[in-house]
Parts: structure tokens; sequence; C-alpha cells
């Protein structure tokens, strides 16, 4: 059975687009087979996260009107086996797009591909309400920060009145040290907030801007992992039912480099 | 015992963490939010809620709290309503006539 998992907060910039290119690769590489679906029409991106805005030839749109078949429309990732996108419409009124059409593009997909993540267009309005609307899961992305942590309970709510069974929090650009001096929100006091399961912590890191500017997904480079690389595959780890992968310790990680730092000037 | 009321004198004038100051915030609009009550609602029924216990104690105004909590995704009305003393002039037949009759 195929699992169709939205990706989704309510607030915008939060991270929901970086995480589905770095999950979905992820995934991909412990050998599943994952069709990524942008459902962020006329504000296409994950295209441009994964590096394959060259490609695209063909959207949702398309496939919907039924001017061409799925199979024309996804584009393959020919760095990562058993990856593909279905992009975005970018031009197309987003608004004729309603939720019985999403569920039956993924339920196509669904056929052939063990994952179908959906990224998720910020806001609670239609476009959200279609994206949501085939999935049975959701991954609810939240930053430390308090617009953002309202919106994410504002959106558990409404996935809890939608009936989407396993709902579960990623929180996202933490910065421990911030964390440490009280400058900031700590995961405990995100979960104490929300009560929605953890399932992934991503800290704030800027090899993560990086990677987007080249268009390759940070897990994406084996031959130097950074921490960030790591948290999202321990993320997909987590999603494949490793109950027991532990939460990496990001202040650890942090006084490791500082220490390093201070060696380095010692000596 | 003393130590902890030092504390609390204390930790009154130390000023909030800025990650305390928005965790409590976030509490508060986080338990507005889930009701979806606006406070023109709350406040409506605040004042009844007192109106009726008001038949039978009488309660200290000032030290009421009245608050929307959170626990565990659950939203809970807390009413706190510290009571000077018990009305003993009335039963409770008499009382519930009285509140019939403030509402005709
Ligand atoms: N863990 C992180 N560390 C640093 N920057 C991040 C991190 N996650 C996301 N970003 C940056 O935040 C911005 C918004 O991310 P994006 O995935 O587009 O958010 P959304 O899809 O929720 O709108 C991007 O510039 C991205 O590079
Ligand atoms: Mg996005």
């Amino acid at each position: 059975m195929s699992r169709i998992i939205v990706i989704t907060s309510g607030k915008g910039g939060v991270g929901k687009t970086t995480i589905t290119a770095n999950l979905g690769v992820s995934l991909a590489q412990l050998g599943r087979k994952v069709a990524l679906v942008d459902a962020d029409f006329g504000l296409r991106n994950l295209d441009l996260l994964l590096g394959l805005e060259n490609r695209v030839v063909y959207t949702a749109a398309e496939v919907i009107a039924g001017e061409c078949p799925i199979e024309k429309a996804l584009v393959k990732d020919k760095r990562q086996r058993g990856l593909v996108l279905l992009p975005a419409a970018q031009n197309r009124n987003k608004d004729a797009f309603k939720p019985e059409q999403m569920k039956e593009l993924v339920s196509k997909l669904a056929q052939n591909y063990d994952y179908v993540l959906i990224d998720s267009p910020a806001g609670i309005e239609m476009g959200f309400r279609n994206a949501i609307s085939a999935a049975t899961e959701a991954l609810i992305v939240s930053t430390p920060e308090i617009a953002s942590v309202r919106d994410a309970d504002r959106v558990v709510g409404l996935l809890e009145a939608e009936k989407i069974q396993k709902i579960r929090l990623i929180v996202n650009r933490l910065r421990p040290e911030m964390v440490q001096l009280e400058k900031m929100l700590s995961v405990e006091d995100i979960l104490d907030l929300l009560v929605v399961p953890l399932i992934g912590v991503i800290p704030d890191d800027e090899r993560v801007i990086v990677s987007t500017n080249r268009g390759e997904p940070l897990v994406l480079d084996e031959r130097r992992p950074s921490l960030p690389a790591i948290a999202f595959k321990n993320l997909s780890r987590r999603l494949e039912g490793e109950e027991e992968v532990p939460f990496l310790d990001l202040l650890a990680a942090h006084d490791n480099l500082l220490t390093r730092i201070r060696r380095l000037f010692q000596s | 015992m003393i130590n902890e009321l030092l504390d609390k004198l204390f930790q009154r004038n130390v000023p909030l963490t800025s990650k305390e100051e928005a965790k409590q915030r976030l509490k508060l609009v986080i338990a507005h939010d889930r009701v979806q009550l606006n406070p023109g609602t709350l406040e409506l029924m605040r004042k009844e809620i007192l109106e009726v216990v008001s038949h039978y104690v009488e309660i200290d105004s000032k030290e009421m709290e009245f608050s929307l909590e959170n626990d565990d995704r659950m939203s809970v009305l807390i009413a706190n309503l510290p009571i000077r003393r018990i009305k003993k002039t009335l039963t409770t037949t008499t009382a519930i006539e009285e509140t019939k009759k403030d509402r005709s």
C-alpha cells in the first residue's frame, strides 16, 4: 500500500518545500519509489529546489485537463533512482482546481509509487484544501517562532477535522545556541503547546540555503554529510517505521564545533 | 517553605525570558483559536456564570479568574471564583426561583 503524505504548515516560508525535496531524495535512497507532487499551484518551487526546472514540460494542469497522460508530465530525477516530480501549473487559474481532481491524480500515482509526498501551499484556503484532500498522513512543519507555532496549531485542528489519521510534527530551523540561552522556544515547548508526536528536528543551517541555490537537495551529497542532512535522513527512517532512531543532540554538535575551533586557536 | 517564598518573590522581579514570554502568549492565543470564541462571547459567558453563582454565594469579584486553557489539545474553561460567604438566607429552591424571575 502506498503512503500519501501531505507536508503542510499554515505559515509560509517555514521549510515545507525544502523538507519535501530532501525527504523525497532520502526515501528514494532507502530504495523506495517516491512521487513528489507540487500542490503550490501558481507558485511552483519544488522543481527549482530539486534542480529540475529545465526539464518541466507538462504539469498537473495538463494532466487534469486531459491534455496529457500523467506519465508524460512526471519528471524523473536522473541523479536519484526512484524519484519523480509532478510539477505544479505556474500560470493556470489555480482556483479552477478541485479536491476531486487532486484525489484522482494522487490515486493514479499511488498505483506505481511507495510514497506520494504532497508539498502544500501556505495558508488554509482552497490550495491547502486541495493539497490535503488526498492525504492520509500529514507532516506539520513549524519553526520555533510564535506565528509559525500558532498557525501550525490551526492546521492541526483542520487536519483532525478532515479525519487525517496520522499527524506528526517537524521542527525546522532550530538554533540550539538560542534555545540554550532561552531566547528561542525549545522543541519541548512546542510539543507542550501543540501536543502532536514529533518525527524530526532540523537545525537552522546555511548549507540548506546553499544547496537550494544549486538545486541539489542536501541529502544528495553523500560524500560530505552535514548535520541537517543527517537530520533529514533520520526523519525518513522514522517515517519508514524505525521508531528508535535517536534524535540528534544538536547542542552537542554545536559545542563540538566550538571546541574544535577553540582547540585550533590554542595549538 | 521560606526559600520557596523568597524564590517566588524574587521571580516576580526577574523579567521573563523571551522564550517564556512567547510560550505564555502562545498558550493564550492557541486556547482561543481552538474554541473560536470571540472575547465578547467569553465576557458574556463570564457575566452569566457569575450571575447564577451569585444567587448562592457571594463572590470576590476582584480576585476571580476566568480563562481558557489547554489540556492535551482539549480546551478547558477555568473559572476560579473565590467565595466570600455563603448566602445563608436562601434555600436552593428559592435561589432557582429568583434566577427564573431575573430571566423573565
Ligand atoms: N533548516 C534550514 N536552515 C536554513 N534555511 C532553511 C532551512 N529550512 C528552510 N530554509 C530556508 O527557508 C526558506 C523557505 O523555505 P521553503 O522550503 O521554501 O519554505 P515553504 O515551502 O514552507 O514556503 C528558503 O530560503 C530555505 O532555503
Ligand atoms: Mg513552498
